[in-house]
């Protein structure tokens, strides 16, 4: 669900993070339109209400653990795990987290990938958000569910700073509600 | 210079939270792993409360981290002391125009990214990485930064492992770091 949708519809923060988030066409190839999000941290006050929006959705909700998608979901999820009493967890392409890991694959448009997560890290019952900048197919998101859930974790939501049309209309995502701040630019916002 | 245990409480707490994996990623090398540090809410605070601390009202507008670990410490540091967040990152990752610095690996080279207008001349800046081994890719960042003209105030790391010299390289630029592991 947009959060627009959800309490904060004519929130001006919500429009300053739109504004702030720059598109990139034809990356990384011909026909997409990146969502670039490095120019909402350059602006602290839009990235600080970006922080804070999801701050104040989640503190009450004894939520233990905030779990963030490399590499761009490690860019927002610590500063709301600090915020909310939380603990980090970083999901990870392969062999990047040393130790003992579990594995979960996920469908790319061309071949697979798969995120992974250490051993130890999550606990059975703790109760769960996965953040990343961006929810596309959900492909990636749907992985990070499933680790967590393997697992014995409970994942309250999904949250990201934006969602695209495919996600748009799908307030779930395996069942797992999903949060979102704005939807993309548009072209005229780009350079 | 380092935040040394005798004088702050919560290195302690901080060191104690550090994780060293044996072998990983490669025979002989003893990973410093701070993930666990971050499963820590109390210790991964205190580390980010002891930068903040030390550069708050230091007039430090950009805190520029290190793909991608020093995305994790990077953000929450530059949210509490008013700055802007620049990530350096490998490679083909950063959309749009990039400045690019090389730089000498083990076996082989490596690059790091910087966007083009992400720092402005005469900012003051910080780099943070989560550890500072040879230097080498701390360097390269501070070279980024510079290149655009920007003032690298500092370097700060939560681990440094000394005996690998890394603060020499950095061209007389101060490191400040929470923990050292030797």
């Amino acid at each position: 669900m947009f959060a627009a949708e959800n309490g904060l519809k004519g929130d001006p923060r919500l429009q300053a993070i739109s504004d702030a988030i720059r598109v990139v066409p034809h990356f990384p190839k011909q026909g997409i339109m990146f969502q670039d999000i490095t120019t909402l941290l350059l602006d602290h006050k839009a990235f600080k209400d970006t922080v804070d929006i999801f701050v104040d959705r989640y503190r009450d909700m004894d939520i233990s653990v905030v779990a963030g998608v490399e590499a761009r979901g490690f860019m927002f999820g610590p500063s709301i795990a600090l915020a909310i009493g939380a603990k980090f967890v970083p999901l990870r392409k392969p062999k990047k987290l040393p130790g003992e890991v579990i594995a979960e694959a996920y469908e790319l448009e061309y071949g697979s990938d798969c995120l992974e997560m250490h051993v130890g890290a999550v606990k059975q019952g703790e109760r769960a958000i996965v953040i990343d900048d961006l929810v596309a197919t959900g492909g990636t998101l749907s992985a990070a569910i499933r680790l967590l859930e393997r697992v014995g974790a409970h994942v309250v939501e999904c949250a990201c700073v934006i969602g695209l049309r495919e996600a748009k209309g799908q307030c779930r995502l395996n069942g797992k509600p999903l949060y979102i701040l704005v939807e993309p630019r548009e072209v005229d916002g780009c350079y | 210079m380092s935040a040394h245990r005798d004088t702050d409480p919560r290195i302690h707490g901080i060191q104690s939270k550090i994780r060293v994996v044996p072998n990983f990623p490669k025979p002989g090398i003893m990973f410093q792993d701070i993930t666990t540090l971050l499963l820590d809410p109390k210790a991964f605070k205190d580390t980010v409360d002891l930068f903040v601390e030390r550069y708050k009202g230091k007039d430090i507008s950009v805190v520029a981290g290190i793909e991608a670990r020093g995305f994790i410490f990077g953000p929450p540091i530059a949210l509490e002391i008013g700055a802007k967040f620049v990530p350096l990152r490998k490679p083909k990752k950063l959309p749009g125009k990039v400045i690019s610095e090389e730089y000498v690996l083990e076996y082989g080279r490596d690059c790091l990214e910087m966007h083009v207008g992400a720092v402005e001349p005469g900012e003051r800046a910080l780099v943070v990485d989560d550890l500072i081994a040879t230097g080498g890719t701390l360097c390269a960042a501070m070279k980024l930064l510079e290149r655009v003209g920007a003032d690298v105030v500092e370097c700060a790391c939560v681990i440094e492992l000394p005996d690998l010299k890394g603060r020499e390289r950095l061209n007389g630029k101060p490191l400040y770091v929470l923990v050292e592991s030797h």
